[in-house]
């Protein structure tokens, strides 16, 4: 059950620095109990916002809200946050066990108990035998575990994530992805994670927030933000999308509803291109366009499509697609 | 050149002189100018002597000497006192050099923004090495004399009635001294400790509630750990080898090991001086080793 005391909000925030204004004047509501991405370029403001929230870094202007809190000006601590940090910051000079009873220490618990509370998080998230390494002696994945149960030992009622991915390989990060997902689902608070992989936030996210320079582009649910981006920018960076100018205004299409044909259809709007390259990516065929007008023009044709009537780099095609696909750009 | 040698020629070429072989000139200044000067000091200090010859010989004597009439527990012997005097200079040194150059050192690391000020501030550290120990030694004399600045200061507001007279060629002049040279060998290794020290954890403490005391003591001390023990390292064995500030800023009228193994020297007592060297050799062997156990311990707790 999600614990109302979770929902976090975000009221005009704003974050300077000097005459730079990283985030700019910000609203946000994040529902109990969710997933929510923070997605973004580097620089668009989403890890200032993160650490704005987690009490790192003075807000300069507006509020920040965790339940019915008024958290702005609270200390780290005292917030009801706890963090995970981009490469996990565990102490090195601790062990497991040490590193996930911290907090314990500093608020002067007897040794004996913040040790078995420790060891019984630590069980939680699989890690039991390991609590008297060192963290340099632990995997990518092992140490993001113990990240965790150090900043569950807190018992935050929401867990700020800042590209707590970033540091792993490939094929550990899907891994680690779904073990993400899965404990947000057991634990039931919010969990803000901050990432620039939009792969990543479509994966995870209830809700996934796109900023760019300072400002929120589109706050949806993956599937909206996928199907319906608000603006020429949410739709690129999203990815998947061709930008296409249509009668005075933009309008966006997805790259998987791009019809190829070497007949001009009736009825549909259409354009002429020229295939530029063509590279296989197993289950579909990645067609890159040429158009005087139109940059980053792609089409993503299923592989039995494509080799029933493959096309060359070089050629001519009509590019179509159904008007219902076209979605409006703000 | 022989058929046989041109492969092995080949193989320098692709893969550089094997290493036994390029670690070889420094090996060979270390053993010219470190190894063989102390299993001379050794071998010399079982040698016998008079008073105008050395005999090589194989004799404890220099030993039983230096410790002649330490077996006595109410009346401390001369070697005794001596060590004794020494290890409180050393102790007094390493406590003020580590609290000065800890506290400098943390200030560069974490409170000076820009890579820019921190090294004019690091150059400002390095800049009185320019001129030579004694000079820097001497020029405390006009300041803490008996008609120096602060005793005429201090006489001139009416403080003090008479001048102070252990502000010099005193104790305290004299760890003043070793304080004033030394510091500069703990902020070194101590900050250079710090830089390293990911910004990261010391938010993570402060995200588990840690109070700036906490995570002084329970962060950065710990992680300094290398920075402090090199420090300590280069203050103790510079303070208990010493003998020119100790006759400097003592007035020639403290003892130290190092001056009694100056003056032997002086006296041409070699084997007695080398039994006294390799003695202080083993007794700094020994703080050191006993540090770095002693900082191992501290984590434990």
């Amino acid at each position: 059950m999600p614990n109302s005391q979770s929902a976090l909000e975000l009221v005009r925030v704003s974050k300077r620095y000097g005459a730079v204004t990283a985030v700019d004047a910000i609203d946000l509501k994040i529902p109990a109990g969710s997933y929510c991405c923070l997605l973004g370029p580097s620089g668009c403001g989403k890890t200032s916002t993160l650490r704005m929230i987690a009490g790192h870094e003075v807000v300069s202007e507006g509020d920040v809200l965790l339940g019915n809190r008024n958290i702005t000006y609270l200390p780290a601590a005292e917030r009801g946050t706890a963090m995970m940090f981009q490469s996990y910051a565990l102490f090195p000079h601790l062990t497991v066990l040490d590193n996930v009873a911290f907090s314990l220490r500093m608020k002067g618990v007897a040794k004996a108990e913040r040790q078995q509370r420790a060891q019984a998080l630590l069980e939680r998230v699989a890690m039991g035998p390991y609590a008297q390494r060192r963290p340099a002696e632990l995997s990518g994945g092992q140490q993001q575990r113990v990240a965790l149960a150090r900043a569950l030992i807190t018992e935050p009622r929401a867990l700020l994530l800042d590209e707590p991915l970033s540091a792993l390989d490939p094929f550990l990060r899907v891994r680690m992805r779904a073990e993400l997902k899965r404990w947000q689902a057991e634990l039931g608070f919010t969990f803000v994670h901050v990432t620039h992989s939009q792969e990543e936030a479509m994966a995870l996210a209830d809700q996934v927030v796109v900023m760019n320079g300072g400002r929120i582009e589109q706050v949806a649910s993956p599937h909206e933000v996928f199907n319906r981006p608000a603006s020429e920018f949410v739709a690129r960076f999203m990815g998947g999308h061709n930008v296409l100018a249509q009668d005075g205004g933009k309008v966006s299409v997805r790259a998987d509803l791009i019809r190829l044909a070497r007949q001009r259809p009736e009825g549909v709007p259409a354009v002429e291109a020229r295939i530029a390259a063509v590279e296989y990516q197993g289950s579909y065929v990645l067609v890159e366009l040429a158009h005087d007008e139109i940059a980053d023009f792609t089409a993503i044709v299923p592989e039995a499509d494509f080799f029933a009537a493959p096309w060359q780099a070089g050629e001519a095609a009509q590019v179509f697609w159904q008007a219902t696909d076209a979605h409006r750009l703000g | 050149m022989k058929p046989a040698s041109r492969p092995m020629l080949a193989r320098w070429r692709l893969h550089g002189l094997p290493a036994g072989l390029q670690a070889s000139p420094y090996a060979l200044v270390f053993l010219l100018f470190f190894v063989l000067p102390l299993v001379l000091i050794v071998a010399v200090s079982f040698w016998d002597s008079t008073e105008y010859e050395m005999i090589p010989a194989f004799t404890g004597k220099n030993y039983a000497e230096i410790f002649a009439g330490c077996s006595n527990a109410q009346d401390m012997c001369v070697t005794f006192r001596t060590y004794l005097s020494t290890f409180r200079f050393s102790a007094l040194a390493w406590l003020s050099t580590l609290l000065i150059g800890f506290t400098v050192a943390y200030f560069m690391a974490f409170h000076v923004r820009t890579a820019r000020m921190q090294t004019v501030l690091f150059v400002l550290c390095i800049i009185p090495f320019w001129t030579s120990n004694v000079i820097r030694m001497i020029s405390w004399v006009p300041l803490l004399g008996r008609n120096g600045l602060i005793n005429d200061f201090l006489l001139g507001l009416g403080i003090t009635d008479q001048p102070l007279d252990w502000l010099l060629f005193s104790p305290f002049s004299v760890v003043l001294a070793f304080v004033h040279l030394f510091t500069v060998f703990m902020i070194v290794p101590i900050f250079n400790a710090m830089m390293r020290i990911d910004r990261s954890l010391i938010e993570a403490a402060r995200d588990a509630g840690a109070s700036g005391w906490q995570i002084l003591w329970h962060v950065i001390v710990p992680l300094s750990r290398t920075g402090i023990i090199i420090g300590s390292i280069f203050v103790i064995t510079l303070v208990m080898g010493d003998f020119v500030t100790i006759g400097v800023m003592g007035g020639q009228q403290i003892a130290s090991v190092g001056k009694i193994i100056q003056v032997q020297t002086s006296y041409l007592q070699f084997p007695l001086a080398a039994a006294n060297a390799v003695i202080l050799l083993l007794v700094v062997l020994m703080i050191i080793w006993g540090l770095t156990r002693l900082v191992d311990i501290r984590k434990e707790l």
